[in-house]
């Protein structure tokens, strides 16, 4: 199937826009301008951008450790979480919480969480209220295969099965826990068939190709809209870098991520099918490359110039002010 | 007995390998104990990661998969089938990768591991332990910077263990594994790099000792766990300003020798009890009520917490230093205490 040029041209620049700030934030890390350590999601664009652009905007996501490529593809601009990210107040949660705890609830995106299988129950509480308050819209948990084990991930899908919700659950399935594999904690080796033993639509799909992620997301998110319920998707994916920034574990050779990289990068591969089907030039991916570029170096910018929060803002924000963190 | 320099981490480690060595009932289990190495389909790794800390790094080496078990991201799974192993004649070490993800598997700490024995009319036991890691400092904001030994020790039937050095730690955890009860054993994750003198033979240190890490006789501070250290280093200078401070280290938090720091109270006078967790229902205020009930007469001023604040651990740098108690500021408690000032809060 051809793509339409327009969405296909978004959808590119979208995945480069996050490869770029994760290959970035991961150099700044090492100089110690990120500081502690972040996820990088090199390699899984595919799946935010995906899921994310067969969203509507007022639609929900609740996500995990390792967020920010949800988070760019769900419309965070890349100053305000580079700016998180260098703990600077101007940053999405004020340089409170930073890389794992990326969050703007009012525009939808109900946050990352450093405790693997938080996202999912809170995306599904998020769709029960989107029935219950009637709304035309949809949520969408992320979980990774490591964060699939956990048995409070699939309360949440039984109870989105029992309740008809709106929930589209996507694993986002780079086929590691920091160094364990998946094939060895899962039994069965099916995670989509465990979906599917709760009683729902359950796919795995190919995480590495965008436009496959966008239909099985819009097929979900049409039938949660028409209140058949939740839709469970396994993406396979690979995390390009390591667990967290500048490990290198001795858990997976280097042919084999030589092999996901050059023959399965989601970004390479839909670029070379817009070129080739004519959607795109080589001379407007070049400018589309630099004009990427472009944006997370001011994003850089826009973080380095911003200031630290103050100290004297400490103590706000514990609660809505009824107990203070005084008392 | 032969010491060396160790650092706290491999003080541990140490500890891990000399228990699983003395006794085969001994096994670990917790996520990447071992790691990828040692996967079958890549022979060239020999050694295993250990964990993000690498605190049992190389065990699996010795000791095989069979004993060094990498559980899957099921924290409630594995606790509580310690349980059931310990129950079985097994000895258990499960590691929680850091103390704030024990909020996933606390019921079966909470309701099981600490209650059983009890209810069971008090004749089985359940010789597990817990290993987590606790403490801010580590840019790591407020999912992975938590105490939380005041939590553990509210509950009957838990012991409860965080070590301030290497020698402590390996004493203590070699300690932990012969007990015949569940111990929460907290490491601090800013001291995992610390070198103490550590003998290389196995040896033991009685749970519930508290210990004196330096002698004065001007005031006594109390510091939990990294707080023991922060301690010593205001003792120091303070000492420059005639001020003679007298260092504990509970190192037990359940059970704690009370004993041994109201004797202090009793010498000194003056008490100031520094911890980096939350001020309300903490360590600090368990300790402070009980000298205010066992020591009230020998009091020559009011008993000072120093803590972090009521918040969450905040992310970014200068919100996170100023959460935990420095060096500073414990200078400045102790003297104004000596001198019986009124102390502004530090918030
Ligand atoms: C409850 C809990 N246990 C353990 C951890 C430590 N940890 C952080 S990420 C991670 C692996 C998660 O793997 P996966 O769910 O596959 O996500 P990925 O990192 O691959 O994106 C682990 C073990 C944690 N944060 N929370
Ligand atoms: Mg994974």
């Amino acid at each position: 199937m051809t793509t339409d040029s327009k969405w296909g041209k978004e959808t590119l620049r979208q995945m480069l826009l996050i490869r770029n700030f994760e290959e970035t934030a991961d150099k700044l890390t090492l100089r110690g301008k990120v500081p502690g350590g972040m996820h990088n999601s090199s390699g899984q664009e595919a799946v935010a951008v995906g899921v994310m652009s067969a969203l509507d905007p007022k639609d929900v996501i609740a996500t995990t450790h390792r967020s920010h490529h949800h988070t760019i593809a769900k419309g965070m601009p890349v100053n305000i979480v580079m700016a998180e990210l260098f703990t600077k107040a101007t940053g999405c949660s004020g340089g409170r919480g930073a890389s794992m705890h990326l969050a703007d609830v009012e525009n939808g995106h109900f946050g990352g969480n450093g405790i693997v299988g938080a996202g999912v129950g809170i995306a599904m509480g998020a769709a029960l209220g989107i029935k219950q308050m009637g709304h035309k819209k949809v949520a969408v948990g992320f979980v990774g295969d490591g964060g699939v084990n956990t048995g409070r991930t699939w309360e949440a899908v039984n109870m989105a099965v029992i309740y008809k919700l709106p929930l589209i659950i996507i694993v986002d399935n780079n086929q590691y826990a920091v160094e364990t594999f998946v094939e060895r904690v899962t039994g069965g080796n099916d995670i989509a068939k465990r979906g599917a033993g709760f009683g729902l639509p359950s796919f795995t799909i190919d995480g590495q190709d965008v436009e496959e992620v966008h239909k099985h997301t819009s097929e979900a998110r049409n039938r949660a809209l028409a209140g058949e319920g939740p839709t469970f998707i396994n993406a396979l994916t690979y995390r390009y870098y390591g667990h967290n920034v500048g490990e290198k574990g001795q858990y997976r050779t280097q042919e084999e991520i030589a092999d996901w990289r050059s023959h399965r990068d989601p970004i390479d591969r839909f670029s070379a099918k817009l070129i080739s089907e004519g959607a795109l030039t080589q001379a407007d991916y070049e400018a589309m490359i630099n004009s990427v570029a472009k944006e997370i170096e001011e994003a850089v910018d826009f973080a380095e110039k911003s200031p630290l929060p103050d100290v004297s803002t400490i103590l706000d924000g514990v609660d809505s002010g009824l107990l203070g963190a005084r008392k | 007995m032969t010491s060396r320099l160790l650092t706290y981490k491999d003080a541990i480690n140490e500890a891990l390998r000399q228990e699983m060595q003395a006794d085969s009932r001994v096994f670990l289990i917790g996520e990447d104990v071992a790691g990828g190495a040692g996967r079958d389909e890549f022979p060239g790794a020999t050694d295993a990661w250990g964990g993000p800390f690498g605190v049992t790094k190389g065990l699996v080496t010795e000791f095989g998969r069979e004993r060094v078990i990498d559980s899957l991201l099921a924290e409630t799974g594995f606790v509580g089938a310690c349980i059931g192993a310990a129950f079985a004649g097994l000895r258990p070490v499960a590691e929680i990768m850091y103390a704030d993800f024990l909020g996933t598997s606390f019921d079966q700490i909470l309701n099981h591991a600490a209650k059983l024995r009890f209810t069971y009319g008090g004749i089985s036991s359940i010789p597990l332990v817990i290993r987590t890691v606790t403490g801010a400092g580590f840019r790591a904001a407020s999912e992975h910077s938590q105490m939380l030994i005041s939590i553990y020790s509210h509950v009957p039937g838990l012991k409860v263990i965080a070590p301030s050095n290497a020698f402590d730690a390996k004493g203590l955890l070699i300690s932990a594994i012969r007990d015949p009860d569940p111990v929460i054993f907290m490491e601090h994750k800013r001291l995992y790099m610390r070198e103490s003198m550590v003998p290389e033979a196995p040896y033991a240190i009685p749970i519930g000792k508290g210990d004196i890490k330096r002698i004065g006789n001007s005031i006594t501070i109390v510091g939990v766990q990294k707080m023991v250290n922060t301690a010593l280093d205001a003792a120091n200078i303070l000492e420059k300003e005639g001020i003679h401070a007298e260092v504990i280290d509970p190192r037990s938090y359940s059970p704690l020798d009370i004993e041994l720091i109201c004797e202090s109270v009793e010498k000194t006078g003056f008490l100031l009890i520094v911890d980096e967790s939350h001020p309300r229902c903490s360590i600090a205020s368990d300790i402070s009520s009980q000298v205010v009930d066992r020591a009230f007469a020998s009091l020559k001023g009011p008993i000072k917490m120093l803590t972090g604040l009521h918040t969450p651990v905040p992310y970014s740098p200068p919100l996170e230093d100023f959460f935990i108690p420095s060096v500073n500021e414990v200078v400045r408690y102790c003297t104004s205490m000596i001198k019986g000032e009124n102390i502004v809060n530090r918030y």
